[in-house]
């Protein structure tokens, strides 16, 4: 490595004789210190990163593989059986995954519908990326109680409905709690994957649309053959993005009801809080695993249909 | 699309020939243009307006007296209260404009109420540490990571990813293991270090850093610049705007911390607002929407100074590869 960096400084200076001279005085100088500074800079860093996420991650792989910390008996796979047995972990699995299968694909679709309205040439075009944009930077806290008028039982919403002959809801505590966390979810997410694919809007080449145009072109061709193509790798990350978001949504949930809310609201990371008080270590860590293996998958399906379709156009 | 790339290609060379051609697309007449611009405008507009009103309306409430506050909401809030209270409505009443603009709750939140002062300042203390180290040592590792070569760096940078990509339910395992081996459990520490290395801002950073022309780079080597040089006076300050849009992003998303206070601290006088604004008691509902609003000050004035920046630094993040 020491070779390598020294050789590149040669060939930058040995354009030059006089500067290569200078060069080597100066270098040799400060070589060590100076040479090594790249590697230096990931040093921090990557401690951090092995010392609190990866060598505790392997631990934690160790952990899911044992009996119990103490006694160190290697049971293979019988923490995930018994987690997978489970049926808190069960119900908290299937709502997280309803909810990111419902939330995910809403988000990827109207945050593009939004992003195409601003890219209309509308007026007011900034004033309206600033109002979508306004949910993201408003803590969930703060906004909590607000939800919790509008979707209490006795609330906003219902006051509403009642006014077109609905019956009340009890929204935060029925089935229809997805509901309001899937339309609390877009609220604050749909602005930031806007930009997202506003920036990727702006970035499609502005001449293969307008050959398009020229050759006839509908706006609906336009937008499946060619927009949708460059705009893929922006769907992947935001898909991404949403998906990991959706994770997140737990916060708004435990805001809104606390440590034990109704059925369908049981999220994973209620399970996980839940165990944590247990300080049962094989039960989170075969949990813990086994989500990371599904993300892994889903990412890696993500990534291969996204490769598949967008392959033309990538540079 | 390989074909149709380089039937525009074709298209491209004769293009003079075939320009002619009448546009097979019908026109829209001027009118009817107006008319789909103006629907859509106001479909924008009617968005526009559900995305701020929840904001909005915290914020008018936050200037409505007490009392009006439990006349207007107290139906939802004072389910556990006894007793009850003599301005308790049938019905909630959402108000935008207060019947009085007061003050009262504010005063009693920043000099009556030390509790929810104490919880900001815990906030403050958990998030402000975490931004300014992530920001250190993620703009070192990034220019590494923009400076070096090879399959090492290739296969780190790829470990960063995924674990930028796991989510909390994940990642607050080996959090939770590791603090417990420190003995830093039910410390600000325990949160705060994680923090600071995760890998969201060295992610960006290294993007950016990675479009910093290599000429510009190998001009300031020919000119004697250090490594370190380079770094201090090339890319730091052509980085300054992402830094600052970066700090936006951290800043927001530990602001909403409630995952790691929840399972990382058991003492609860420890725990930032995000988690203890939910916690508030309906005696005091009077008072939430001030604290509601004063939590959220610092990142509306960040948003309201730093849009600009805060939407180049999300433009920055799209994208996984490259």
């Amino acid at each position: 490595m020491k070779n390598k960096v020294l050789k590149s400084d040669n060939v930058s200076a040995a354009q030059n004789k006089n500067v290569k001279t200078v060069k080597k005085k100066r270098s040799r100088k400060s070589f060590t210190a100076d040479a090594y500074f790249p590697y230096l800079c990931l040093l921090p860093s990557l401690v951090g990163v092995l010392v609190f996420f990866i060598v505790p991650f392997f631990v934690i792989i160790f952990y899911s593989m044992v009996d119990n910390p103490i006694n160190k008996d290697f049971v293979f796979l019988d923490n995930y059986i018994s987690v997978l047995k489970n049926t808190a972990f069960k119900r908290a699995a299937l709502n997280t995954l309803t909810f990111s299968a419902i939330s995910v694909p809403l988000a990827v679709v109207l945050s593009m519908l939004l992003a195409m309205l601003l890219d209309c040439k509308i007026p007011f075009v900034s004033q309206f990326r600033t109002s979508f944009l306004c949910p993201m930077m408003v803590p969930v806290a703060s906004i909590v109680l607000i939800w919790q008028v509008i979707f209490h039982y006795n609330g906003a919403l219902n006051d509403i409905l009642s006014n077109f002959g609905v019956d009340k809801i009890d929204w935060l505590k029925s089935t229809k709690g997805q509901i309001v966390i899937v339309v609390l979810f877009l609220w604050k997410n749909l602005g930031y994957n806007m930009i997202l694919f506003l920036s990727a809007l702006n970035n499609i080449p502005k001449d293969i649309i307008e050959v398009a145009t020229l050759e006839g072109a509908g706006s609906f061709y336009k937008f499946f053959r060619i927009k949708l193509r460059y705009l893929s790798p922006t769907i992947l990350f935001v898909a991404i993005l949403s998906l990991i978001n959706s994770f997140k949504v737990f916060r708004e949930i435990y805001l809104l009801t606390g440590d034990y809310p109704f059925d369908s609201l049981y999220m994973l990371q209620h399970f996980m809080n839940n165990t944590f008080r247990n300080i049962d270590y094989q039960k989170l860590s075969s949990a813990a695993i086994l989500m990371a293996i599904v993300m892994v998958i889903i990412i890696g399906i993500l990534f291969i249909a996204e490769n598949k379709f967008g392959e033309d156009v990538e540079d | 699309m390989s074909e149709l790339v380089k039937n525009i290609g074709e298209a491209e060379n004769t293009l003079p020939r075939s320009r002619p051609k009448v546009p097979l697309k019908v026109r829209l007449s001027k009118k009817k243009q107006k008319l789909i611009m103006a629907v859509l405008t106001l479909f924008a507009a009617v968005s526009a307006v559900i995305f701020l009103m929840p904001t909005v309306l915290t914020i008018a409430n936050s200037f409505m007296s007490a009392s009006e506050i439990n006349a207007n909401y107290g139906v939802i809030f004072a389910e556990s209260e006894e007793g009850g209270k003599e301005y308790i409505a049938e019905k909630i009443n959402l108000k935008f404009i207060p019947d009085m603009v007061s003050f009262s709750q504010y005063y009693t939140v920043l000099f009556k109420s030390p509790d929810y002062l104490l919880k900001f300042w815990n906030s403050v203390i958990l998030v402000v540490p975490i931004v300014v180290f992530q920001l250190v040592t993620a703009s070192l590792a990034a220019y590494s990571f923009a400076r070096l070569k090879g399959r090492l760096k290739e296969l780190i940078f790829f470990v960063y990813i995924v674990v930028m990509l796991m989510p909390y339910q994940v990642t607050l395992v080996p959090n939770y293991l590791i603090s417990d081996w420190l003995h830093i459990l039910n410390t600000r520490a325990a949160i705060i270090l994680p923090g600071i290395f995760t890998p969201f801002a060295v992610f960006i950073l290294s993007k950016i850093m990675r479009r910093i022309p290599v000429s510009l780079i190998e001009a300031a080597q020919l000119d004697g610049a250090g490594e370190f040089q380079i770094f201090a006076h090339i890319c730091m300050p052509l980085c300054k705007s992402a830094l600052f849009s970066v700090a936006i992003l951290v800043f927001i998303d530990y602001w909403n911390m409630v995952e790691q206070p929840l399972v990382l601290l058991s003492d609860t006088n420890l725990y930032p607002l995000s988690v203890f604004l939910s916690q508030i008691n309906s005696g005091e509902i009077g008072l939430a929407f001030a604290v509601a609003t004063i939590y959220m000050i610092p990142t509306l004035l960040m948003f309201l100074y730093g849009e600009d920046y805060l939407v180049e630094g999300i433009a920055y993040s799209g994208g996984i590869k490259g």
